[in-house]
């Protein structure tokens, strides 16, 4: 018993509020190591063209997990490549949820804001459950929540980049100013960075790369778990305001005297 | 006719529908997890067997990957 509260996304309670993506698992085994070291009770799963050399299902993974799939729209750079994907989806995994990703390009991988709202709107229209990916910027996450998008899941920094958040005020305002979940998505590096998310008010975090490509993904998945509920539940707790100068946490009145022998 | 699936030139039979065209893939997939459109529109699996080709279709067949 952790002390944490489930995470409310559209209809859905989640008992675990990280989302793990499976990218770059090097193998199903390694994969369903991390999904029980995490907890997590939902994962992104991409659509490609059928590959005559791919080994065993992914969902036979997910499904034995007990883990819900979040499909993607990973690799689009428009917002139509990006519903069409999404339609896709739908028909392969019976699912009105889905992860938008709108890419402007392949080098830092950013969400291209334009196209990503545009899609956001006709999924939403379409009947979907938008989780957009999106950058850190509280306006844009405003737009996107004002079309209809489920949560909204701001970057820390770029897709695999492992840099942490690099811009956690912003991360504060658009926490400040949501009122659809917030989960923090890309660029978590190691447990810190998602405790750091929690402690800015995220309600989840998505982690993949941080996990799938550690040295011991599994013991990851453990760290990022227990950081995702530590900095919630720190959160709550209430930190002391950052100071200067100390603050003596012994009391200083009745400090005992000590001659000093004279010199 | 000749119909290209996911990139590949294929001929098939004038009569073809999609189900046909699928069943040429390693595997034949089907059920959970894949999908399927044709020349951009998405084509629920139930209905394969009755969505004819016409010649040049672009048959895009998709499934789950690690990914995200």
């Amino acid at each position: 018993m952790t002390g944490v509260a489930s995470l409310r996304i559209a209809d859905r309670e989640l008992g675990s509020r990280l989302i793990l993506g499976t990218g770059g698992f090097h193998n199903h085994e390694v994969l369903a190591d991390a999904l029980e070291a995490a907890g997590t009770e939902l994962c992104t799963v991409a659509l490609r063209r059928l590959d005559p050399h791919a080994r065993g299902s992914i969902l036979d993974v997910l499904e034995s997990a007990g883990v819900d799939v979040l499909p993607n729209t990973a690799g689009c750079f428009t917002a139509r490549d990006a519903i069409l994907t999404a339609q896709l989806a739908r028909e392969a995994f019976e699912t009105d949820w889905i992860k938008l990703e709108v890419i402007g390009d392949d080098r830092t991988l950013l969400p291209d804001a334009v196209e990503l709202l545009s899609a956001a709107e006709a999924l939403v229209d379409d009947g979907f459950v938008v989780l957009p990916y999106t950058t850190d910027d509280p306006i844009l996450a405003r737009r996107l929540e004002d079309v209809g998008c489920s949560a909204v899941m701001p970057l820390g920094s770029p897709i695999g980049s492992g840099m942490g958040i690099r811009n956690p005020y912003n991360i504060a305002i658009i926490v400040e100013r949501a009122g659809v979940p917030v989960i923090l998505d890309a660029g978590v590096g190691t447990a810190s960075d998602a405790a750091q998310a929690m402690e800015l008010g995220c309600d989840g975090v998505l982690c993949a790369s941080a996990i799938s490509r550690a040295h011991d993904p599994g013991a990851m998945a453990r760290a990022i778990r227990m950081s995702v509920e530590a900095g919630w539940l720190a959160r709550r707790a209430g930190r002391i305001p950052r100071r200067l100068h100390a603050e003596a946490s012994t009391p200083m009145e009745d400090m005992p005297v000590f001659d000093t022998p004279e010199a | 006719m000749r119909v290209l699936i996911n990139g590949k030139s294929h001929e098939l039979e004038a009569a073809a529908t999609l189900a046909t065209a699928v069943a040429l893939l390693p595997g034949a997939p089907a059920g959970r997890g894949v999908a399927a459109a044709v020349d951009g529109e998405v084509v629920p699996q139930r209905e394969w067997s009755n969505t004819p080709l016409s010649e040049g279709a672009r048959i895009e067949l998709v499934v789950a990957v690690q990914g995200g």
